[in-house]
């Protein structure tokens, strides 16, 4: 390798680093994301330019085509996608990268096919080439399915027994990983049986998980695909895929984690357990007696018009509506008329952490208008109207005081303590983790029935006639 | 045993390497607020598109008579690059959105 390809595999490394740590912060967060994509980009035309092999035109020719055509693909899908189907498309990229970590996979050890004893590759270099094709076709079979379930057009499968299959399968593929290296095979055979049955375990691994973890699980799969990309800079001796890798590995780790806390949920509970779909309801009892009250979007509108303040707590209902825009009319609509209006951020509010602040965010709604739990919660007694659009779990009392249900211990917004209670919702269907929520059989509580953007808008409307 | 030793002792710089890198990006994302989960996510995925290196070293190592290489190659440069320009692409997207009201 050039020792100026070197130097700037170095610098993108370093690029990497501190692209990172701006993007923990928001004030420099933009700034980061350019640092890094600046250094990624200077090791893509490094790797290209200054190669030592002779290559001839027609190899530089495809490279460059398929950068050309993949950049316009990748560009435009970044460009035109919706902000409320953004955790799905960074799967589906994150699926991209784990193919191509197994192709490269393949490509390698198609290499050693056939050549002659004393040529053939050393076990160290067979178990990388064979870890970057488990863990790529994982990653890209898993995040397809994370993918297609948030995009709703999957739904969640549970074999019976469904732990105990994945388990099994998991240690036949690495029990069958070894025996290639052990026996030093270059059957091609072995290797499509390998590949195949890594594809089918990363769709089993996630096709159980409910579309309420997906978030974590696509965090830990991002994170696989920066393990892959490391294994492959090991086996060609390249830092930047190695330290990148790592760097991605181990901070997707993390945000792994984070994001379970935040959930209340432990990395275990995710994979293997079944929250969030069909079994939780059979077994979950909640507190579904009592009458509930229905309100209509007048009788909604004189309620918020004659209060001092007011406090708006999204959630995914409005997210699914794209009832953002609307939203922040209703908000202004208000603050005009006197109103103080601010808005209650679940961590986990949207699809997942931090993806509630993106969407209002994008409909212009004040940075300092959005209050994180912890600050809001004290403030609830104080406050005369809470609107709940689309929010259902995280504002479940039954987090507070039923240690049988499911969700019990999670942190929750404590909007009963309100003195009035608007919720709008489709209908009095459960929410993720598929439990009754008594919040809604409360006194206090007035239901909206609707679509978000439907109910909000004749909000809006009646309170300008007013 | 052997075999395990002699690893450790050829790649004992690519072990301290490894080693410290798995410590910076812990140290990188422990204190983020949750508000940027998604975008840092996001700038990770970009990140591990580095696998693009890679994948165009698989193609100029190529044979250009090498067909299923080069084609193997191909899909993967396209793979990796989308996964690097659109991850880069609608991170900064999202953090536009932060910016404006500032």
């Amino acid at each position: 390798m050039s020792i100026y390809l070197s130097i700037i595999y170095l610098i993108a490394t370093v690029t990497f680093i501190v692209g990172l740590k701006n993007l923990g912060h928001p004030a420099t967060a933009k700034k980061g994301n350019l640092i890094s994509a600046l250094g990624m980009g200077l090791a893509i035309v490094g790797t290209i330019v200054l190669t030592e092999n002779e290559i001839s035109p027609i190899i530089y020719g495809l490279i460059i085509g398929a950068i050309v055509v993949g950049g316009i693909i990748g560009w435009v899908i970044a460009m035109k996608v919706e902000m409320t189907k953004m955790p799905e498309l960074v799967s589906l990229f994150n699926g991209f990268g784990g193919a191509s970590a197994l192709l490269i996979g393949l490509v390698e050890f198609n290499k050693n096919i056939g050549v002659a004893e004393a040529d053939k590759a050393s076990a160290a270099i067979i178990s990388t080439i064979i870890s970057a094709i488990i863990i790529g076709s994982i990653t890209f079979t898993g995040s397809l399915v994370a993918w297609a379930k948030l995009n709703g057009s999957m739904k969640d499968l549970r074999l019976p027994k469904y732990n105990l299959i994945n388990n099994i399968l998991f240690l036949i593929l690495l029990a069958f990983a070894v025996y290639i290296v052990l026996i030093g095979s270059d059957s091609s055979l072995l290797i499509y049986v390998l590949l195949v049955a890594s594809l089918v375990y990363g769709y089993l691994f996630v096709a159980p998980i409910g579309g309420a973890d997906m978030p974590v699980v696509i965090s830990l799969l991002n994170s696989l695909t920066g393990i892959a990309a490391a294994i492959t800079g090991i086996l060609y001796g390249n830092m930047v895929m190695l330290v990148g890798g790592i760097l991605v590995g181990s901070a997707g780790l993390i945000l792994t984690f984070a994001m379970c806390k935040a959930m209340n949920r432990s990395l275990a509970s995710v994979i293997f357990g079944a929250f969030g779909g069909a079994e939780a309801v059979g077994t979950s009892t909640g507190k579904s007696g009592g009458t509930i009250k229905k309100t209509t979007a007048s009788d909604a509108a004189v309620l918020l018009n004659y209060s001092t303040n007011v406090v708006i707590v999204p959630g995914y209902g409005l997210a699914v509506a794209q009832a953002q825009h609307v939203i922040h009319e209703l908000e202004e609509l208000l603050t005009k008329k006197g109103v103080s209006v601010k808005y209650a951020i679940h961590p986990v509010a949207g699809r997942m952490p931090g993806h509630m602040n993106v969407l209002l965010a994008e409909s212009n709604v004040d940075y300092d208008k959005l209050v994180e739990m912890d600050d809001i919660n004290p403030q609830f007694p104080n406050t005369d109207v809470v609107l709940v659009v689309g929010a259902n779990d995280v504002v479940n009392p039954a987090a507070h005081n039923d240690p049988s249900s499911p969700i019990y211990g999670m942190p929750i917004l404590d909007v009963e303590n309100a003195k009035h209670i608007i919720v709008n919702k489709r209908s009095m269907n459960v929410g993720y983790a598929g439990i009754e929520n008594e919040l809604f059989f409360n006194q206090k509580t007035n239901m909206l029935f609707g679509d978000a953007k439907d109910a909000l808008t004749k909000l809006v409307a009646e309170l300008k006639n007013m | 045993m052997n075999q395990f030793i002699e690893f450790i002792s050829q790649n004992l710089e690519l072990i301290y390497i490894l080693i410290l890198a798995i410590f910076i990006g812990v140290e990188l994302i422990k204190n983020v607020p949750t508000v940027l989960h998604t975008p840092l996510m996001s700038g990770a995925n970009a990140l591990s598109g580095v696998v693009i290196v890679g994948a165009i070293i698989v193609m100029l190592q190529s044979d250009p008579e090498n067909y299923l290489a080069l084609g193997l190659g191909f899909v993967a440069v396209v793979l990796g690059i989308i996964n690097v320009v659109g991850g880069f692409a609608v991170t900064d997207r999202m953090l536009q959105m932060f910016k404006k009201k500032k």
